[in-house]
């Protein structure tokens, strides 16, 4: 197959990387060395059925822009508010997203799950 | 999390080493841990803690630890699977394409070049030099497995015995009961243990029934998984199927 990057030498039985291309945690170190505030959301537990497994994790900048995903598009709006906040407080904050929690519904996290979700300044 | 922390992390994530980020998420500190060292961060972990971080490693299982330490959240990040196939055979043609959708790197070694050829094997990394050679340039770490399908001695001891002298998590050997008998016989001639030879996994594969190459494949990659998992076996005493 061209252009899958392969050869024959004895390197290429190497593995190709242990950093995968589209890496949260390497895009926050970009944004970070060029300068940008960056916070990260990371999810730390599920219960139930969740979007995303654990260690799933998103990455925020003070504009808003971000990278990674903590669940299928229900929560991320709620978890770049709560990076704004925690980039300009630099005070760590745990959410929690589920079927009882009024906001849940309101982002729509109706995949009947819940989520916890920890957001952290990096600097 | 701290920059230095990170830095650190990305370059032990890119030199493949089995790394856990530690978090405590009450005071916002954490630890980078590689191989039970504690090697950037502030946070201090006890040794019960240092094991159980380990088996998260080893599991491949990213959480909070249970209680009374829910408060460290650990991240793991491991080095790809590698799966190593000795011998570029039919069954190998069928094993490469799923141990690639099961996100493993594969790697086919054959020294017989007309069996090992890129349009017999697409996307796979292959290698012609003799399995003892190709197995330690390949540097088998406890995320690579290792399956001989050759029967031919010549080829597959070689790669056994370089499986068996690393921590490689799966080592799988096609061949009858008859055919593998002679092998750990031959093998405990080298000066291998039982023990030691407990690790292959010979006949290959989770006895599924079937014997069609696919299927051979399929059993390979299912006693893979469950051993990669640490699962227990589906039936407690089941024989495992004759292959080959």
């Amino acid at each position: 197959m061209a252009g899958d990057g392969r050869d024959m030498t004895a390197d290429a039985a190497r593995p190709t990387g242990g950093v995968p291309q589209d890496d949260e945690l390497q895009t926050a170190l970009a944004w970070l060395e060029a300068g940008r505030t960056v916070a990260r959301a990371a999810v730390v537990s599920t219960w139930g059925s969740s979007p995303r497994p654990t260690g799933s994790q998103m990455i925020v900048d003070a504009d808003g822009n971000m990278a990674g995903s903590v669940s299928g598009g229900c929560i991320e709006g709620a978890v770049v508010d709560a990076a704004k906040q925690t980039m300009r407080s630099g005070k760590p904050q745990m959410l929690e997203f589920g079927v009882s929690d009024e906001q849940a519904w309101d982002v729509g996290l109706a995949c009947g799950g819940t989520v916890h979700v920890y957001v952290e300044k990096m600097e | 999390m701290k920059r230095a922390v990170l830095r650190q992390l990305q370059d032990a994530r890119s030199n493949k080493r089995p790394v856990a980020l530690v978090t405590d998420l009450e005071e916002g500190e954490e630890a980078l841990i590689d191989d039970g060292d504690l090697v950037a961060g502030e946070l201090l972990l006890s040794t019960p803690v240092l094991h159980e971080i380990d088996a998260a490693v080893r599991y491949d299982r990213s959480g909070r630890l249970a209680e009374p330490n829910a408060h460290l959240f650990v991240e793991v990040f491991n080095p790809p699977l590698r799966l190593i196939v000795v011998g570029a055979v039919h069954i190998a043609q069928k094993l490469a394409p799923m141990a690639r959708l099961a996100e493993y790197e594969v790697t086919v070694v054959d020294p017989r070049r007309a069996f090992a050829t890129d349009s017999r094997f697409p996307s796979v990394h292959l290698r012609h030099d003799w399995p003892d050679d190709a197995l330690t340039a390949l540097d088998l770490d406890r995320r690579t497995a290792v399956i001989t399908l050759t029967h031919d001695p010549k080829l597959d001891d070689p790669a056994l015995v370089q499986a068996l002298h690393s921590p490689c998590f799966y080592i799988g050997a096609l061949g009858s009961t008859r055919t593998h008998a002679k092998r750990l016989e031959r093998l405990s001639q080298e000066g291998f243990s039982d023990v030691q030879l407990e690790r292959i996994h010979g006949p290959l594969g989770l006895p599924l029934g079937g014997r069609a190459p696919a299927e051979i494949a399929l059993a390979a990659m299912a006693q893979m998984t469950q051993v990669l998992h640490g699962a227990a076996p589906l039936v407690k005493g089941a024989k495992p199927a004759a292959v080959g």
